[in-house]
């Protein structure tokens, strides 16, 4: 049982994983971009959560009405005024600058918040479970998470396959000069795309904040376990990412069962032995 | 016209520099006899990040492997020099040798996993990869296990003959460190593989379909890569004296700061990560009192140059002045004219 | 007949090549033009820098009496010029439906819907759903025009529409021009092959080296003089 429960707690906190993962995805999907700062921008939404409750009194999920759109907005921004700067043929530029960025944020938050960790409290549905059977029970916010992480990758997934941005998204994907033929200014949908992918970095980070103590350092390897879950789903598949997600998240507490300093590393050789065996991922893009 | 053509590499500039290198090499040699312990303490860590920044260089800069895991490399040559002396009594130096042999033999099945990442996922990649061996490093408990370990006091009394030749050895051991690496990187570069490197950088495809082995080129690469940077991480630790997963692995010291000083130095140039190291330590020395305000500080430097003058100082140097101390091409030069005065590129 | 677009002493470079020299063409209101010219000619180009994806001097070109010399290719949609580009340049990634809707949702309002497209192609409704990599290069081409037509061009740029295709298909697809003209749009067609061009147009320019070398009736300019303007001989 005690093994179950382990297991079941790896698989919700892949729900939280696939959240990382979803928005790397979305603009590696879209631009080819890689963005280093991408965990970094899930700690800056964990601490924009935290000055948006203490301000205004909100719920760690209702101030996600305020910081979605404003992760959004940055994302938007940052898109078009710097990093469609150094989209081209080289690797080295945006690779660099979005270290660069990592670096900028990641002191920002330590020389306004300090090292210190942080925690956002939601009240009683942090302790609250439901009970399986007599010996396994499931805690409400895990699964609350990995149920948000469920629907936001079906949204994404409707707003990639049903809709005119989907469409856009992904003809520029296809063709970002060709698409232009058709009216769609491709610096534009990059930026709509970085919005998204931090829209969605937004509800990451706010569960990041509810479910553990957080502090400015931790972007980095955020970074790495979003990268881990696309790998191991195969690239370009959003339900591959939360499966990817999920076979980190029960890796890890597969490690940790074992010894507690095993569950990192468990989790990075679940990757490394997908890769070795099938670095295609487990459900890569089907090509025409 | 016909024959009037020579080929040649060298620039006059070039060769007024190599007689400038030597002299400075002389002097560098000579430094124990003038500069205070202080002074050899800095310049053995500006030769250690020479090193290493000329190796993220050689892979990034000319090779396309673009890694921000190169801490792997100094983690595991630190380590090793430690294991090294501690478990099997080897002398330092030869155990700082033997370290660079692992880190290169290491770099070989872990470029069998990571060659499967294309580009930007190569780079993330080589970040997991240094997170495993600093896991596995916080795991072996005779170092110390996450808490790390000092270099007994036996080993380092050892080494040479008092203190003062204790850190003149260490000293020379940096400044030999940088002359096998820079001189390394050049080798490899002006050779038939280094022609062919410039091929894949330009053109992976092409290159490939004219028979250019890309892969193996880039494993050898990658290789040296791991040699000379576990080289420099053995260097390192060796003058810490104290090691720990953390410090041995950490990716701001070994990766962000040395990617710093290859896009100030210019990356793609041999020069560049020389001027970078030294702009670098300028900094350090002025202003790393400002803590985070710093670092925040040499981020937006480093994005700066990224878009405004992304060959760095050294291609500004070149655009502006011509001054190329370390040309790798070869130049197709009119035989009649001086070859010093107008040299047309055209790469051969 | 009012000019819809006038150029005027145009210079087209990619990089340091110059590939128009000085290239001076009018097309009129629902007139048909065709340009032809040998391989390197500087047709293509031509095309591209109407379109917009070549930089070039703002009162070099005008479209409905408004310099548009280097505006941006999705700016120039919107105001009604639009580009079938050479080799057809499909999303792969989208099926046939969703290239035409694509087409359709960030142009001008009118005539050409989804409906009317599957009218003239009926071939295309049945594939709808099918990737447009799965078509023969034909309905590929087909597919290309109609993305054109949705965003209801004023001014519709066709670039060697018939390159790789069959005779048969060619034919096919030039016996659907004057439906596809029948509301009034003006139409430059791009052609190596020159039979083809001249009976499809009213009026016709002959590129060489970057430069026009004839400009001339249709209907009556002989074989030779386009063989002269052609060849250069």
């Amino acid at each position: 049982m005690d093994w179950l429960n382990s297991i079941l707690q790896g698989v919700l906190v892949g729900g939280l994983y696939a959240m990382f993962a979803a928005g790397l995805s979305l603009i590696f999907g879209v631009m080819r971009l890689v963005n280093i700062a991408h965990g970094d921008l899930v700690v800056l939404a964990a601490y924009l959560a935290l000055v948006v409750t203490q301000a205004l009194g909100m719920g760690p999920l209702a101030s996600l009405l305020v910081i979605a759109p404003l992760m959004a907005a940055i994302g938007y921004g940052l898109q078009r005024w710097l990093l469609n700067r150094t989209l081209g043929d080289d690797l080295l530029p945006p690779l660099l600058v979005t270290f660069g960025l990592s670096v900028i944020i990641q002191n920002g938050l330590l020389e306004i918040f300090s090292p210190d960790s942080r925690k956002l409290q939601a009240g009683a549905i942090e302790t609250a479970t439901i009970p399986l059977t007599p010996d396994l029970s499931i805690g409400v916010l895990p699964l609350v998470q990995f149920l948000v992480a469920v629907v936001m990758i079906g949204a994404l997934q409707a707003l990639f396959y049903r809709t005119a941005w989907g469409r856009a998204f992904r003809a520029t994907s296809d063709d970002q000069s060709t698409v232009q033929l058709v009216g769609v200014d491709n610096r534009h949908v990059f930026g709509l795309a970085m919005g998204l992918s931090l829209a969605v970095v937004s509800v990451a980070g706010v569960f990041l904040a509810v479910r553990a103590n957080f502090d400015p350092s931790m972007g980095p390897a955020r970074l790495i376990f979003g990268f881990e879950a696309v790998i191991i789903g195969g690239l370009g598949n959003l339900w591959g990412t939360l499966a990817g997600g999920v076979v980190l998240g029960v890796a890890q507490a597969i490690g940790a069962k074992i010894d507690p300093g095993w569950q990192l590393l468990a989790g990075h050789l679940a990757f490394l032995m997908v890769l070795a065996v099938r670095p295609e991922g487990f459900f890569p893009r089907v090509q025409a | 016209m016909s024959g009037a053509f020579t080929l040649t590499r060298g620039t006059g500039v070039s060769r007024l520099v190599a007689i400038g290198a030597f002299a400075a090499l002389a002097g560098l040699a000579c430094a124990p006899l003038w500069a205070q312990a202080s002074s050899l303490n800095l310049l053995t860590q500006i030769f250690a990040y020479v090193a290493l920044a000329t190796m993220w260089n050689l892979l990034a800069g000319f090779s396309g492997l673009v890694s921000v895991g190169q801490q792997a490399y100094v983690g595991i040559g630190g380590y090793a020099l430690f294991a090294l002396t501690i478990f099997w009594g080897l002398h330092p130096l030869a155990a700082l040798v033997v370290a660079g042999v692992i880190g290169g033999l290491i770099a070989i099945p872990v470029a069998g996993l990571l060659f499967r990442l294309r580009g930007a996922y190569f780079a993330i990649g080589s970040w997991v990869v240094a997170e495993v061996f600093r896991l596995l490093a916080s795991q072996i408990s005779a170092l110390g296990g996450g808490s790390g370990t000092s270099l007994p006091a036996r080993i380092v009394t050892g080494m040479a003959d008092g203190r003062q030749a204790r850190e003149f050895m260490i000293y020379w051991t940096g400044l030999a460190l940088v002359v096998v690496v820079i001189g390394l990187t050049i080798a490899l570069l002006r050779s038939r593989w280094g022609l062919a490197l410039r091929a894949i950088h330009h053109n992976e495809l092409a290159a490939r379909s004219n028979g250019v082995e890309v892969t193996r080129i880039k494993l050898l690469v990658y290789a040296v890569a791991g040699f000379g940077t576990a080289m420099a991480g053995a260097l390192i630790f060796l003058q810490k004296l104290r090691i720990s997963p953390d410090a041995a692995f950490s990716v701001n010291d070994w990766t962000a700061f040395v990617i710093f000083m290859a896009v100030i130095g210019g990356i793609g140039r041999i020069e560049g990560p020389i001027i970078g190291a030294v702009v670098f330590f300028f900094l350090r020395q002025t202003l790393s009192d400002l803590g985070s305000l710093y670092l925040m500080m040499l981020g937006l430097v480093a994005i700066v140059i990224m878009l405004r003058a992304p060959r760095g100082v050294a291609g500004w140097l070149a655009d502006r002045f011509g001054f190329e101390p370390a040309p790798l091409e070869r130049r197709l030069v009119h035989a009649k004219s001086n070859p010093e005065s107008k040299p047309e590129p055209s790469h051969v | 007949m009012r000019d819809l677009l006038t150029i005027c002493g145009l210079d087209a470079f990619y990089g340091d090549f110059q590939a128009l020299f000085d290239v001076s063409l009018r097309v009129g209101e629902g007139e048909v033009v065709a340009i032809v010219g040998s391989n390197g000619a500087g047709k293509s180009t031509l095309l591209k820098s109407i379109a917009g994806q070549i930089a070039t001097r703002r009162d070099a070109i005008s479209f409905d009496d408004a310099p548009i010399g280097g505006e941006r290719t999705h700016v120039l949609l919107k105001r009604g010029i639009s580009l079938v580009p050479e080799g057809r340049r499909l999303f792969p990634s989208l099926s046939v439906e969703e290239n035409l809707l694509i087409g359709g949702e960030h142009g001008r309002k009118g005539p050409w819907t989804l409906a009317r497209v599957y009218d003239l192609f009926p071939v295309l409704a049945e594939r709808r759903n099918q990737r447009s990599t799965s078509l023969s290069g034909g309905q590929q081409q087909m597919v290309a025009i109609g993305r054109a037509l949705m965003s209801n061009p004023r001014l519709l740029l066709c670039d060697e529409i018939s390159l790789g295709l069959a005779p048969i298909v060619v034919r096919e697809i030039y016996e659907r021009l004057p439906q596809i003209i029948g509301d009034g749009m003006s139409l430059v067609i791009v052609e190596q092959d020159i039979l083809q061009a001249l009976a499809a147009s009213a009026r016709v320019y002959c590129l060489q080296e970057g430069r026009v070398t004839l400009e001339g009736d249709s209907r009556s300019v002989s074989r030779e003089t386009i063989a002269a303007a052609y060849f250069g001989v």
